[in-house]
């Protein structure tokens, strides 16, 4: 039988086997060690490795972050985690200034090993300061690497390659993934940086999403179903660096792309993606969504037109294939428990 | 009869308002129709309480996501306070903010936000905006334990210091930020101790006596008024009832003793004002209040239709 997984298993499977297997990797943040885990992601941590490498921190993420960096450089592998991306916004200088510069500016005498995990917030109100996805900030950044899985699979995996890594990465998780199920392998395996995923074939229309938008693509595809359009949905994993090519082959084919940010799409990784694709002579039609360009409201009349969906998306496939065809709006109604995604690769 | 003319029945009126506002919050919530999570000030009411009947309607205050008490206190308008947390334009922040997003700016409450320790600085800019102004209003500043761990609170009590600026900073210690012991933060308990070498007046009120933080903040809101005091520091111990976030309890996570809770519950504020106060004129306040309350989740409840344009309004100042 396949082994069944949720995502926060995964992430702490991952980091239990390598903390096993590297004694050099700690892991602290504000709640690693309280009564909820960091949402279960570090359950049973404290008690198997102990508080010397499982800890608690004031609420100094500023400071916290320099401290993982200094432990880096002193041969440690921190892991720092942020139950909010948005509280690592005072984090940036560290990040910055520091982390994303010390190889480089001092010659390459450097490795800096940290994993700074950001969750993202989503839904029931959590409003303006609670809700960001500020990846295209660290996308700006060179010296970063980022992953955004979307799946258990890739979240143990990703989360086995960023411990690894001798370089600073953001792990960006998204709370609402944290309700996914899907196999995941007990032993150990990483999934490399650059490398997107299809994750379902398709001939008409490419969607590709970042992050949680994985799940509302993998929706629309089934919503499209509906008038005979065969999407292809592809989760692009990493952020930086991006695979370009594994999209290019795809638009090659359906000639239609359409990029769900799981943010505000200015500057975003969509106009990345896109622009890429242009300068490589691309032929093909592009939408971009994301977040309204507004800060997130809390109300919920307000913030079902902030957040891009299934629906959405699908409508916009459709009036992309067909643009002389008057609007068309899905029918079905599909559950969450439809989407989640399975495996195995 | 008036209500409201003692400072006993003043106290009575907002601490029964704040407690009983939360408590229907708790019973309203499994209905999801507050979309909003809600940081309860469920046995904290007494902070807000104490230092806000010792201020003027033009004094300023500034705090955190837990800001309901400070709310109520100052403002009173809990119309616009429920309408918030329901997300309802006639909300105080038109239903962009929720619950952690409290404003009334004619009243004085400058914003409330959701990141640990970003209204200080604030507060401490609007104390320099008032003494270059020459006004003789005074600003509050209200935050948690946890907001002393931030680098940022550090460099605004040094700032504050620097500038001898007319600002009250009310740290309301209770013991936890989410479920996260103080000690297990800091190496020392007492954050007075710390704050003082910045060079300002610093009070600890360990015991939760609603007149003894009245009385205190009475006396130093007079003198910084007159402006060359400079800031000042109260630390009042207190204890949250609810869990960090919702409207439940939170004995069954472990990470603190029942205990602990109840001795603040034997020492409940609400409680001892009612016992002092007149009992006619306590039921008449009650019955005041119960009012107010039906009346503000009514109106809540009311259909109001957003203009879907309404989600790009208010981004810049046009
Ligand atoms: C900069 C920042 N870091 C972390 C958080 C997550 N967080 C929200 S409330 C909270 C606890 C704050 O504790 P305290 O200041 O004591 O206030 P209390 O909740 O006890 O009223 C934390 C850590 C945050 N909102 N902002
Ligand atoms: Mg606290």
């Amino acid at each position: 039988m396949e082994r069944i997984l949720s995502y926060p298993e995964a992430i702490r499977e991952a980091t239990e086997q390598e903390m096993l297997r590297d004694s050099s990797v700690v892991i602290f943040g504000q709640g690693v060690d309280d009564p909820k885990r960091i949402l279960g992601t570090t359950k049973g941590l404290l008690e198997r490795f102990g508080s010397e490498r499982v800890f608690d921190t004031p609420l100094s993420e500023d400071g916290i972050t320099g401290v993982a960096i200094g432990a880096a450089l002193a041969g440690l592998r921190p892991i720092n985690t942020h139950i909010r991306m948005d509280f690592m916004l005072l984090a940036m200088n560290q990040i910055i200034n520091m982390a994303a510069k010390m190889r480089y500016m001092f010659g390459g005498v450097y490795r800096v090993p940290i994993v700074i995990r950001a969750l993202i917030g989503k839904s029931w109100g959590q409003g303006a300061q609670h809700s960001q996805s500020i990846y295209p900030l660290f996308m700006n950044i060179p010296g970063l690497k980022i992953f955004v899985p979307s799946t258990p699979y890739d979240a143990k995996g990703c989360m086995i390659t960023s411990i690894r890594d001798d370089n600073p990465v953001i792990f960006i998780e998204h709370r609402l993934l944290y309700y996914q199920k899907g196999y995941v392998p007990e032993k150990s395996y990483s999934v490399p940086f650059g490398k997107a995923r299809i994750l379902d074939k398709g001939k008409d229309v490419t969607l590709v999403g970042i992050s949680q938008m994985v799940i509302e693509c993998l929706r629309a595809k089934k919503y499209l179903q509906e008038v005979n359009i065969d999407a292809e949905v592809i989760d692009m994993v990493s952020l930086s660096p991006l695979d370009i090519d594994t999209v290019k082959n795809s638009v090659m084919k359906t000639e239609k792309l359409i990029i769900v940010d799981n943010a505000w799409t200015v500057c975003g990784a969509g106009s990345e993606i896109i622009t890429r694709l242009i300068e490589m002579d691309v032929k093909m039609q592009v939408r971009r969504m994301g977040f309204a360009f507004v800060p997130c409201p809390t109300a919920p009349a307000l913030e079902q037109h902030f957040y891009p969906d299934a629906k959405k998306i699908a409508m916009n496939a459709f009036n992309m294939l067909n643009p002389n065809k008057k609007e068309w709006q899905p029918n079905l109604e599909l559950s969450i428990e439809e989407i989640e995604f399975k495996g195995p690769f | 009869m008036t209500i409201g003319s003692t400072l006993i029945e003043r106290f009575y009126r907002s601490l029964y308002l704040i407690r009983r506002t939360e408590e229907e919050i708790v019973k309203i919530y499994p209905t999801d129709k507050i979309k909003s999570p809600v940081h309860l000030s469920i046995g904290q009411e007494f902070v807000s309480v104490g230092v806000i009947e010792a201020l003027r309607c033009d004094d300023i205050v500034f705090g955190t996501y837990r800001g309901h008490a400070m709310y109520l206190a100052k403002t009173g308008n809990l119309r616009k306070m429920i309408s918030e947390l329901y997300g309802k334009i006639t909300g105080c922040s038109k239903g962009k903010g929720g619950s952690m997003h409290l404003v009334d700016v004619d009243k004085g409450v400058m914003g409330t936000s959701a990141i640990v320790g970003t209204t200080i600085p604030l507060s401490v800019g609007y104390a320099l905006g008032l003494k270059y102004k020459k006004s003789d209003s005074v600003v509050v500043s209200f935050f948690g334990d946890g907001a002393v761990d931030e680098g940022v609170f550090h460099e605004s009590m040094n700032f504050a210091a620097l500038k001898k600026l007319p600002i009250l900073f009310v740290c309301e210690n209770n013991k936890y930020a989410i479920h996260s012991y103080h000690i297990n933060r800091h190496d020392s308990d007492n954050i007075c101790e710390r704050v003082k070498h910045y060079g300002m007046q610093v009070e600890r009120i360990e015991d939760g006596d609603i007149f003894k933080i009245y009385n205190f903040t009475k006396n130093v809101i007079d003198s910084l008024r007159e402006r060359d005091l400079g800031p000042v520091f109260l630390e009042c111990v207190t204890c949250r009832w609810k869990e960090h976030v919702g409207p439940n309890d939170d004995f069954h996570l472990g990470y603190r003793d029942k205990e602990e809770v109840e001795w603040w519950k034997a020492n409940d504020q609400l409680n001892k004002i009612r016992m002092m106060a007149d009992d006619k004129t306590a039921k008449l306040i009650e019955s005041v209040v119960e009012h107010e309350i039906a009346d503000a989740f009514n109106f809540a409840e009311e259909n109001t239709v957003y203009n879907e344009k309404e989600i790009y309004e208010d981004l810049f100042k046009e």
